[in-house]
């Protein structure tokens, strides 16, 4: 072997143990907070976890189901607003965003894409909260919506323009008006796309704490009306991990555990969701 | 002798790609029940030509064109023209076959569904008659519920047709329809094509000047966006009166 063709192999090893040890070192950050949230958040894990609502602080037992349902109301509604928005001005973008509007449209949303949640979260007090008097479960959805609307405008942009242009001459070729192709042709064949971009995209806000604080706010009691003060995991957790008690941090360890398997839940199935729409066809 | 009635004519059409010229002044008329091959090089404009038939241009951003394309003797530019109704009536197959990412009996049903041509309950005998028609039905009759995608790339390509044909065109437009497929799937094709002249004015876009003379009953000639040769085939394959033509298809250039 050639000292040239030695020492080409030599650096094509070391690089290849390079990437495997960098990937690994990233799985490994996933594993760590993983492991420490079972460890230290499975024990208190039980029934009345999830059915009872928190105790006054210093007393033993409670749970946090007011955070659990409050968590799905919010980040349900936040769907149901910024879900159809996103994707929506998605489906604009890649079918029909060529212009100057389709320019702003494709900027502002790359900027609010990159703006902190905080400020939004500010955002939505200064709009909402302000003029209204009040904190609200729905003023937190708005400002997860807010968050959302980007992300899933551009993930349904990215989808749309992988599907093929000879679908869509194909629809036109046989006589279909144009907002019927992109609906009937081109949304149907990106659907798999889109509801993954959709469930990663509500997967990211469900865990957001700082929109929250100046709208949902927190509640200790179980509420269902989204005109008031509303808990979510996220604010439970900020709430019980920064507090003095050794009961609330058992409470946000296993809060902590629960938000996060909510997280990957959705995101396996978001996973599945693209591997029934990619394996069924060829 | 039959006199043919054209179905289609072109008047002087000339069409523009933002500054750039594609088709000069176009003339032809395009017999009824009968086979049209538009044969030339690449780049030539046949393919712009046939797309113009049925408006495809129209998305096309900075398209525009003179002249005027008479379908039935009424003008397609015409105001008030309804473009999804001309596409209904000038069905078009592309170049690579592209079914929907849907079931073979959904392909074929999603031109009488959206046309309202027929109620519900007919779309059934519709998508039948199309898959006959293709001369796909035996083929899939027992597999109408799989994805279209399933199918080979001959039988994507019947499906295509007969996904063209269920809204029952006047005029069927071909944009090299074999291009993609194997020797024998082109001749089922070609087959395809005789039968289907019964009923329809089918025009053809080929780069296989073989498959024109094969096919097709009436040939132009495309060149540099000129349509320079238009007759019967056997005249423009046997004694081309240009000598352009005859270098064409002699094989001197293309």
């Amino acid at each position: 072997m050639s000292a040239r063709a030695f020492r080409r192999q030599l650096v094509s090893r070391a690089m290849t143990a390079l990437v495997v040890v960098l990937s690994l070192i990233a799985v490994l950050a996933l594993v760590v907070i993983l492991g420490d949230l079972v460890v230290k958040g499975a024990s208190s894990i039980d029934w009345a976890f999830f059915t009872k609502s928190p105790v006054p602080a210093g007393q033993a037992g409670g749970g946090v189901a007011n955070a659990i349902v409050g968590t799905a109301i919010v980040v349900g509604m936040a769907a149901l607003i910024g879900v159809p928005i996103g994707v929506g001005g998605g489906m604009y973008l890649a079918e029909y965003g060529s212009g100057r509007l389709g320019f702003l449209v494709r900027f502002i949303a790359d900027v609010l894409n990159g703006t902190p949640s905080i400020v939004v979260g500010v955002v939505a007090w200064t709009f909402i909260v302000k003029p209204t008097h009040r904190f609200s479960a729905l003023a937190g959805s708005i400002a997860l919506a807010i968050l959302m609307i980007p992300m899933l405008a551009r993930t349904t942009e990215e989808m749309v323009r992988l599907v093929p242009n000879s679908l869509r001459e194909a629809a036109l070729a046989l006589g279909y008006a144009r907002w019927r192709t992109s609906i009937k042709v081109v949304a149907r064949t990106a659907l798999g796309g889109i509801v993954t971009g959709c469930l990663v995209g509500i997967a990211r806000v469900a865990g957001e704490t700082a929109p929250l604080l100046f709208t949902a706010l927190g509640n200790l009691n179980f509420t269902l009306s989204v005109t008031q003060p509303m808990q979510t995991l996220s604010l439970q957790i900020y709430v019980y991990a920064t507090g003095p008690f050794d009961e609330w941090h058992r409470l946000a360890w296993a809060s902590a555990l629960v938000l996060m398997g909510l997280v990957l839940v959705i995101s396996l199935t978001a996973r599945w969701v693209t591997r029934q729409r990619y394996g069924r066809v060829r | 002798m039959i006199t043919m009635t054209a179905a289609l004519e072109s008047h002087s059409y000339s069409f523009w790609y933002g500054p750039t010229q594609a088709l000069h002044e176009v003339s032809c008329a395009i017999p009824r029940q009968a086979i049209t091959a538009l044969i030339g090089p690449s780049g030539c404009g046949k393919t712009t030509f046939l797309r113009s038939i049925n408006r495809m241009h129209d998305l096309t951003p900075g398209a525009r064109h003179s002249g005027d394309i008479l379908l039935d003797s009424g003008s397609i530019f015409a105001p008030g023209t309804d473009v999804v109704d001309l596409r209904r009536r000038v069905g078009m197959v592309f170049q690579r076959p592209n079914p929907f990412p849907k079931s073979v009996y959904d392909n074929v049903a999603y031109g009488p569904r959206l046309n309202a041509l027929s109620a519900e309950h007919e779309v059934p005998d519709r998508v039948e008659r199309a898959l006959r028609q293709a001369a796909l039905w035996d083929e899939v009759k027992d597999r109408l519920r799989e994805p279209g995608t399933a199918l080979s790339g001959g039988q994507q390509q019947r499906l295509c047709i007969a996904r063209a044909l269920a809204n029952e065109p006047e005029v069927l437009l071909m944009d090299e329809p074999c291009s993609a497929l194997d020797p024998v799937a082109t001749q089922r094709i070609e087959e395809l094509l005789v039968e289907l002249k019964q009923a329809y004015t089918i025009v053809l876009v080929t780069h296989n000047m073989q498959q024109a003379a094969r096919v097709a009953d009436f040939t132009g000639f495309f060149y540099l966006g000129r349509l320079v040769e238009f007759g019967e085939t056997e005249q423009v394959f046997t004694r081309p009166t240009d000598e352009r033509t005859e270098a064409y298809i002699t094989g001197r250039f293309g």
